[in-house]
């Protein structure tokens, strides 16, 4: 079985495996054939968010994909590529703090959350963030400062839950770089190894904004084809 | 150079809530990790953390007391469990008023389940990802605080002054330079050493006993190292975890003729070694959960679900799983008081590298999560005062070159991934679940030729930027210190006890109701 590895030049590898993950084979090929390699990786089992590359241009956990012959591997992208499949996260994650992704109320003590009320957010709590969905994200070719899909739903998630008691702040802060800069072109959701929709998650975070008062920045500058132009 | 008050090195759960106690006691923190936080090896806790809040069944704080004590066999300090045990309730308390999203009852009450050893249902869990749902939620309130994270960086050495450790020598990863930053007070948080056993292990690649090596080299000694746990269900062609909680929802486990032969829900090491004598008889072992159904299983066990179909290629709903132990959680690590400090002022340990003499011989499902709150708190907050009141004199210089020189490329006559397998699987086979002197002796001078043959081993990877190579040449060399303190423990319990099961002397003897401790020179006592 033969695999090219995007390296500063492509590299072409041949590993005689079956029925295996992409990390084992980058496992094998490091420990067996080219100690340069260089690749991120961490829990095998798809919890840890360390192994995340894009496979024939689609983001996957190196760990949960079993590689196929003719596999093209390249790191992923909208991040810097520090060396072969290894990217830096930490202006990717620095959009946690931008967008105020923690609890408010770190002291709320005692409140009550029903069985429906942590289904809510159940699945935005099993984030590990990985980084498809912003590696697969369009927004960031226009807009660099954009918080991002990982960053919003990890906003949703704590504004959803019964225990924030204001969250005012953090919706007034997703509206610049923040929910408006979306395409809803559901890329994210299409990536993601937990089955999370951030797309999704940032309609719910639009409708509680639009509540709160604010408006789609979009539409005041928005051409309806009418006005003066007759 | 940087001067901060507490330095923190390890960015998982017992790192992240000792920097976050330490920055509430008022002191400035900075965090050091090799991967970046939600990586650590916390995230792949499944199963639970204990609390003895009866929400799903009568329990008490004595029964937790209890339960964890008999299951250490006499060889835990019964004033540090009972702390253990008493902070557990506050524990859950904090983690759910920062926004944990644990399971619940159908009565709102945080839900919990059964693990072994436990007299109740006594873990709280968050289906099964309630380690990575702790972690994340810890690194979001340190992004709140605005506590400094420095990431992927590793730790090269813990520098200390006269009387005291007054900060650490790092390696970034990403410029391959060597860095420094000094501080009032270190706190060690970096973790197991299981990846001893290689791929005869759960745990993540990173798990190396990185800090236990750098503490017992500043001067810090390490406890009953030989405590070695080996989890019985993990998946047989991985070794990838299905948490303890299938079994305690009332999985079977069953033998190649659909036999249970053990009680599901004894302690780890009872039920591993059952495992372990079924295989040796040259049965096939596997997980049956299929009668719990399937709306059970992705509602509570949704990951386990997902590993075994991508790892064995079975669905858990209507095949059976095949499994083996190994080596899943390490006991033994940096000794330290009831302060969280070791014998080097200024320097603090927490989390699994430190041993709180919580879990003797064998520890309890759910006590590990438990032990990272409780414990790293402890530390952050006594770092946070040694802190204040120490003002770091001139550092001692860093040793310069400490090691020889490190073959690189056509240099090297070794291969040290190979040395690094052949490592694995002789500990799993040797220092597993079943051992006996003259073996453990014999593997004991086949590490020693593995270090003397160090020199002739090497870093082939030549770039300075994101060398993994070298990383992992560290790691393995980390790794080999570690081989012979588990060794010299395993030889010297001249016993049977918990975890450590020795075939020559298979039962406990009062002789060795004694922490084996050792520095580095040796066995202390």
């Amino acid at each position: 079985m033969k695999i090219k590895i995007q390296r500063q030049t492509l590299v072409e590898y041949e590993v005689d495996m079956q029925d295996a993950t992409l990390l084992a084979v980058l496992e094998r090929i490091k420990t067996s054939q080219d100690a340069s390699l260089t690749y991120a990786s961490g829990c095998k089992s798809s919890v840890c968010g360390s192994c995340s590359m894009r496979v024939n241009g689609k983001e996957v956990l190196a760990c949960g994909y079993k590689v196929k012959d003719g596999d093209f591997i390249e790191p992923l992208k909208n991040v810097p590529v520090i060396r072969d499949l290894v990217v830096d996260m930490d202006k990717a994650y620095e959009f946690n703090a931008k967008a105020k992704a923690y609890s408010n109320n770190p002291h709320a003590k005692n409140i009550s959350v029903t069985q429906e009320n942590e289904k809510i957010n159940e699945i935005q709590s099993d984030c590990i963030l990985c980084g498809s969905c912003y590696s697969a994200c369009p927004v960031y070719a226009v807009n660099s400062e954009f918080l991002g899909p990982f960053s919003l739903t990890r906003v949703w998630k704590y504004v959803s839950d019964v225990r924030e008691d204001d969250s005012k702040e953090k919706i007034d802060t997703i509206q610049t770089n923040g929910i408006w800069d979306c395409t809803l072109c559901n890329e994210c959701t299409l990536v993601c190894p937990q089955d999370i929709s951030s797309k999704s998650d940032i309609e719910k975070l639009r409708s509680k904004s639009a509540m709160a008062g604010h408006t789609d920045p979009n539409f005041a500058s928005m051409d309806f084809g009418g006005g003066l132009s007759f | 150079m940087n001067k901060n008050d507490v330095l923190v090195i390890g960015a998982g759960g017992a790192g992240l809530v000792a920097a976050l106690n330490a920055y509430e006691s008022g002191a400035k923190v900075k965090v050091i990790t090799k991967e970046y936080p939600t990586r650590s090896q916390t995230c792949m806790a499944q199963g639970g953390i204990n609390a003895a809040l009866g929400n799903a069944g009568e329990d008490s704080v004595e029964a937790h007391v209890q339960n964890t004590l008999k299951s250490a066999k006499a060889i835990a300090n019964e004033e540090a469990i009972r702390v253990l045990c008493e902070s557990a309730p506050e524990a859950i308390e904090w983690l759910d008023s920062i926004g944990v999203c644990f399971s619940r009852t159908k009565d709102a009450k945080i839900a919990q389940r059964t693990l072994g050893g436990a007299s109740a249902p006594r873990a709280c869990y968050a289906q099964d990802y309630t380690g990575l749902k702790i972690i994340h939620t810890l690194y979001d309130r340190c992004l709140a605080c605005g506590i400094e994270i420095l990431n992927e960086r590793f730790l090269l050495e813990i520098l200390t002054n006269e009387d005291s450790a007054c900060g650490v020598k790092v390696l970034n990863i990403r410029s391959g330079e060597e860095e420094i930053y000094e501080s009032g007070s270190v706190i060690i948080a970096t973790g197991g050493y299981s990846r001893v056993y290689d791929k005869h292990s759960t745990n993540s690649s990173a798990t190396t006993g990185d800090g236990i090596v750098c503490a017992i080299e500043a001067g810090a000694r390490a406890s009953d190292m030989e405590f070695i746990q080996f989890h019985p269900t993990a998946l047989k062609g991985s070794s990838i975890l299905i948490s303890e909680s299938a079994r305690g929802a009332g999985g079977y486990l069953v033998n190649s003729e659909g036999d249970r032969f053990v009680n599901e829900l004894l302690p780890r090491d009872e039920v591993a070694r059952a495992i372990h004598n079924e295989i040796a008889k040259g049965e096939d072992i596997f997980l049956d959960i299929r009668h719990l159904g399937e709306e059970f299983i992705d509602e509570e066990l949704p990951q386990e679900r997902k590993l075994a179909k991508l790892y064995e290629n079975v669905d858990p709903v209507y095949d059976l799983v095949p499994i083996k132990p190994v080596a899943h959680y390490t006991m033994g690590g940096i000794e330290v008081d009831k302060n969280s400090s070791t014998i080097v002022k200024g320097l603090y340990a927490c989390g699994e590298c430190a041993n709180h003499r919580v879990h003797g011989a064998n520890r309890l499902g759910g006590n590990s999560l438990l032990e990272l709150i409780v414990f790293g708190k402890q530390a952050g907050i006594n770092a946070a005062e040694f802190a204040k009141t120490n003002t770091p004199s001139v550092l001692r210089n860093p040793h310069a070159n400490m090691h020889s020189r490190t073959k690189r490329g056509s240099e090297i006559e070794v291969d040290f991934y190979k040395i690094r397998e052949e490592l694995g699987d002789m500990f799993y086979k040797s220092v597993g679940i079943s051992r006996d002197k003259s073996t453990l002796e014999d593997t004991l001078k086949t590490v020693e030729e593995f270090i003397s043959k160090l020199p002739l081993m090497g870093v082939s990877d030549k770039s300075k930027i994101y060398n993994t190579n070298r990383i992992e040449f560290l790691e393995f060399k980390n790794m080999l210190v570690l081989s012979r303190l588990i060794l010299t423990g395993a030889i010297t319990r001249d016993e049977s006890r918990g975890a450590h099961f020795r075939v020559d002397k298979p039962n406990e003897d009062d002789k060795f109701k004694i922490h084996t401790i050792i520095d580095k020179d040796g066995v202390v006592s």
